[in-house]
């Protein structure tokens, strides 16, 4: 499925990057520990997370990932929009928590990195 | 696709001064029509502009010659067969106007002016069509010239040993910029169009070094890549105050880090270990007060694939 199809199931709201939306997503990660992150997340996952700082742009686009969902209405500062648009990397918000999107992920068929 | 959007472009960018002719060939009004007939033959060209006392006054052309033999008045001037006030185009102006005037009037040529009226050159759609071919070849070269640097240095430079050094300076606490050195890491490692694998090692040993020293290091320091044929080496330098207890310091969950710097989910005490998975040889000195000194080695043939 890829992070549009996701996004408009979860009525997750797409901050950034539009046009980066088709990709296919090959599974997903929740931490808000950046260096687990750096550890565990692969390519092509959906990412889940707490943090709204720059930082989070350069660990997804590091990893390559799909895109970032920032969880709990939590708004991204303004410098990490910029940063992501510039980079072409999603950040989608939403207010619901990490578990219930982590969740209704996995209802959809995204699976974690220790079933991939 | 890409290519017609690029002559598009072209049209745009390239000014006529360019592409016309600027060695131009002149008559005057009291030129006969046999002269300009021997003239144009002699220059293979189909017509040319009248000057008179270094004024553009008229404009003459084959078209023109044919009609003076068909009635007999070859020994005729060139004055009494121009085309007085003929359109001109402006040097400084983009190819693509002389397009829409080649389409709106229907003339072979055009002479050119500078901003002071004086004729600087002429120009044919020939000359529009040959200057547009000459700039897509130039650029057609430069970009092969770019792509071949970059990812055949190491078969083209002759040395003993050639590695490529990237130095990038690390501020202390720079949040702002933090991820740069290692993104802009990554991207050199894709031009130098090295396996997926590796970069994405490279590129995770130089986030948590980049960060180690963003959050420990009071002074900031140094990131430096070396790309050499079959490895990648991470360095980071800097003056902290030195690690104490460097065993410690390697394992798995143990951070220095400050509550803040936790919360912003830095500190996680994997930084290290995330170095040292990523890595095939790691090297860690921190000699107290004299500032650390990290070494990540990532081969490009992994030994024991993880």
């Amino acid at each position: 499925m890829t992070l549009e199809e996701l996004g408009h199931q979860l009525s997750l709201k797409v901050r950034t990057a539009t046009g980066k939306l088709g990709t296919e997503v090959t599974g997903g990660y929740a931490a808000d520990l950046l260096s687990c992150v750096m550890a565990k997340a692969q390519a092509g996952n959906v990412w889940l997370t707490l943090q709204g700082h720059p930082n989070i742009v350069a660990v997804a686009s590091l990893l390559n990932l799909a895109g970032v969902v920032v969880t709990e209405g939590v708004v991204p500062e303004p410098t990490t929009l910029e940063k992501a648009e510039e980079q072409g990397i999603p950040i989608l918000t939403t207010p619901l928590t990490t578990f219930t999107v982590a969740g209704k992920l996995f209802a959809l068929g995204v699976r974690g990195v220790d079933e991939t | 696709m890409t290519e017609i959007t690029r002559v598009q472009e072209l049209v745009y960018e390239i000014k006529i001064e360019e592409v016309m002719t600027r060695d131009v060939i002149t008559v005057t009004p009291q030129t006969s029509m046999a002269e300009l007939s021997e003239l144009l033959r002699e220059h293979g060209i189909s017509g040319t502009p009248v000057m008179e006392n270094g004024e553009l006054v008229g404009i003459i052309s084959i078209e023109d010659l044919i009609k003076a033999l068909a009635e007999g008045e070859m020994e005729a001037t060139v004055g009494k067969k121009m085309t007085t006030n003929p359109v001109t185009l402006h040097a400084d102006e983009p190819a693509v106007v002389a397009a829409d005037y080649f389409a709106r009037y229907g003339f072979g040529r055009f002479p050119v002016i500078d901003r002071k009226g004086k004729l600087v050159g002429i120009l044919s759609r020939g000359d529009i069509i040959e200057g547009t071919l000459k700039k897509l070849e130039v650029e057609y070269h430069e970009e092969e010239i770019h792509h071949y640097r970059v990812s055949h240095i190491f078969e083209d430079i002759v040395s003993d040993r050639t590695s490529v050094v990237l130095h990038y300076n690390v501020a202390s606490q720079d949040f702002e910029h933090a991820g740069e050195a290692s993104s802009n890491i990554k991207l050199a490692l894709t031009r130098l169009e090295l396996p997926t694998q590796l970069i994405r090692r490279a590129a995770i040993a130089a986030y948590e070094a980049e960060m180690n020293i963003i959050l420990h290091a009071n002074g900031g320091g140094e990131i430096v890549a070396e790309v050499q044929p079959g490895q990648i080496a991470i360095r980071a330098v800097d003056t902290a105050p030195g690690i104490p207890d460097i065993e410690q310091a390697m394992q798995p969950g143990f951070s220095t880090a400050s509550d803040w710097m936790r919360e912003l989910g830095f500190g996680a005490g994997m930084g290290l270990s995330n170095i040292q998975w990523c890595a095939d040889e790691m090297r860690l000195e921190s000699p107290p007060g004299d500032g650390t000194c990290l070494e990540a080695v990532i081969y490009l043939t992994r030994k024991d694939e993880k």
